[in-house]
């Protein structure tokens, strides 16, 4: 299974000179990030010589720290940062007696894995003995722990005999 | 111009034989058999007439006459086989078909019995025959499938291929999403309009569009796969309220005929789609997308049924076969 990613914005304030921005993007690279966006900034109030970025960028977990030492050494002082875990979301639909066979067993048995998890639940039940329907949500944080939570999903939908009607994936 | 032996008169029948009655397309109907009589003339039959006593009578020439008969004994180039599919032997099909490739007769078939049956067998008689046998109405009506998949897309590596592929659940899904209707509401209005059977499970369950699957994958791959080894979940179980929460993201359901070898994934299943995905089409239509490694995606839309457009897809074969085999003066 492939680790996590994660989702990087910050802001970054260098010298407004030749090749200073090109010096302060390439240690993005030697920490194994890629960018997503770079926006340039030219505030009127700031000094003319001063130039403001704010970049986008995707980089393996753990690797956050060794980039923000890296950029310091090249004389970048970095205004804000933000991170968060980059998510792999897949919606599918369940039918049956959900809540006759324990709805919440269901969810958990996603929710348990620690690498998975129901994020949204949408659901419509017409009669008491009648089959409901449901919306649920998964994110995960890797495309390999997105595909194990609907293997366990499969197997549970097949057990309780409900209908799992699953996304038509992107045609790679 | 090239002689045929027309075998089956149903709705698929009828259609060819009056395409080739109203058109010149350089082919003359010589024998002709429905299940319960059938008629030979070297010189070429008359079709109208033939047409109009199956209509008054229910049966179309000699009673003493068999489709076997008409397949052993008349003067043809090409049989054309368009008998009921049986899914389950594929007879008496499989051995019209074989009778005729024995006699070094070119087969062309709307019959997806013998084709997802007998496929390696039937093929290889073909050749040892050295005559065609061709199917493009199997699959898709008149969606010329076999031939861009033969011709437009020679050379390219097939990867995966999708489809939508049964135009009876296409209308209960298109009907369930933009009204509302139950399953059970949508296919009765589908049985009002002629889409639907009397008994629909066929093709609700997905063992229709399975069948189609399995066509395409040995036609494609060669890989020998049957029925069974299709993973398949019909529509039958669907409820109004899962279309609406689908819509509420933009997207809808429909039954989608799947085959990735790389992935081992062969089946047949409702699936989430996005709504302005090119295989989402409306009502009874078919659409189909190829991955290939050259051309990318591909994606064929059309009708899948009909008598005039799966004669479309017959004469499409007949006349390939008229211009690569057949010389007659």
């Amino acid at each position: 299974m492939t680790g996590g990613l994660v989702q990087v914005s910050m802001k970054l304030e260098m010298k407004d000179s030749p090749g200073q921005l090109v010096a302060a993007l390439k240690p993005i690279s030697e920490v194994g990030g890629n960018i997503i966006a770079v926006i340039h900034q030219r505030e009127p109030d700031l000094d003319e010589d001063t130039l403001n970025v704010q970049i986008v960028l995707e980089l393996p977990e753990g690797r956050l720290e060794k980039l923000v030492a890296l950029l310091k050494e090249q004389g970048v002082r970095i205004q804000r940062i933000g991170e968060e875990r980059l998510l792999y979301k897949r919606t599918v639909i369940l039918i049956g007696h959900l809540m006759h066979t324990d709805l919440s067993d269901t969810v958990d048995q996603i929710d348990s894995t620690g690498f998975a998890e129901v994020c949204e639940l949408a659901m419509s039940m017409p009669a008491v003995n009648e089959r409901s329907s449901s919306r649920i949500t998964i994110k995960a944080v890797s495309k390999g722990d997105m595909e194990a939570a609907l293997a366990i999903l499969r197997r549970v939908s097949h057990q309780k005999s409900l209908l799992l009607i699953e996304p038509l994936e992107e045609i790679a | 111009m090239m002689n045929v032996a027309l075998i089956g008169l149903g709705s698929v029948g009828r259609g060819v034989a009056g395409m080739i009655a109203k058109k010149d397309l350089g082919i003359t109907i010589t024998g002709i058999a429905d299940s319960k009589s059938g008629g030979m003339d070297p010189n070429g039959l008359d079709i109208a007439s033939l047409l109009a006593s199956k209509t008054r009578k229910g049966y179309c020439g000699d009673k003493k006459i068999s489709a076997s008969d008409v397949i052993a004994q008349a003067d043809y180039d090409a049989l054309i086989e368009v008998t009921p599919t049986n899914a389950l032997t594929g007879e008496p099909a499989i051995g019209y078909i074989k009778a005729a490739l024995i006699r070094k007769k070119h087969v062309v078939t709307s019959n997806k019995g013998p084709i997802a049956l007998a496929y390696k067998e039937l093929h290889a008689l073909a050749v040892k025959k050295g005559v065609a046998l061709r199917y493009e109405a199997t699959v898709a009506g008149a969606i010329p499938i076999m031939h861009t998949l033969e011709h437009g897309l020679a050379g390219n590596e097939i990867l995966a291929l999708y489809g939508v592929l049964n135009g009876t659940c296409n209308y209960i899904l298109t009907r369930m999403a933009a009204e509302g209707l139950t399953y059970e509401q949508a296919l009765m209005e589908a049985r009002e309009m002629g889409y639907a059977e009397a008994d629909p499970t066929y093709d609700v369950q997905g063992i229709d569009a399975a069948i189609k699957l399995v066509i395409l994958a040995n036609t494609i791959w060669g890989n020998g796969i049957r029925l069974n080894d299709v993973d398949r979940t019909g529509i039958d179980l669907l409820t109004p309220d899962a279309l609406r929460l689908a819509d509420d993201e933009g997207c809808t359901i429909r039954l989608i005929a799947e085959a990735i070898p790389r992935k081992h994934i062969l089946r047949v299943s409702p699936r989430i789609i996005e709504k302005n995905h090119p295989l989402v089409v409306d009502g009874t239509l078919n659409a189909l997308t190829l991955e290939t490694d050259m051309a990318k995606e591909i994606t064929l839309i059309g009708r899948g049924a009909g008598s005039i457009e799966t004669a479309s897809a017959i004469i499409g074969d007949l006349l390939f076969i008229k211009d690569r085999y057949v010389q007659r003066a």
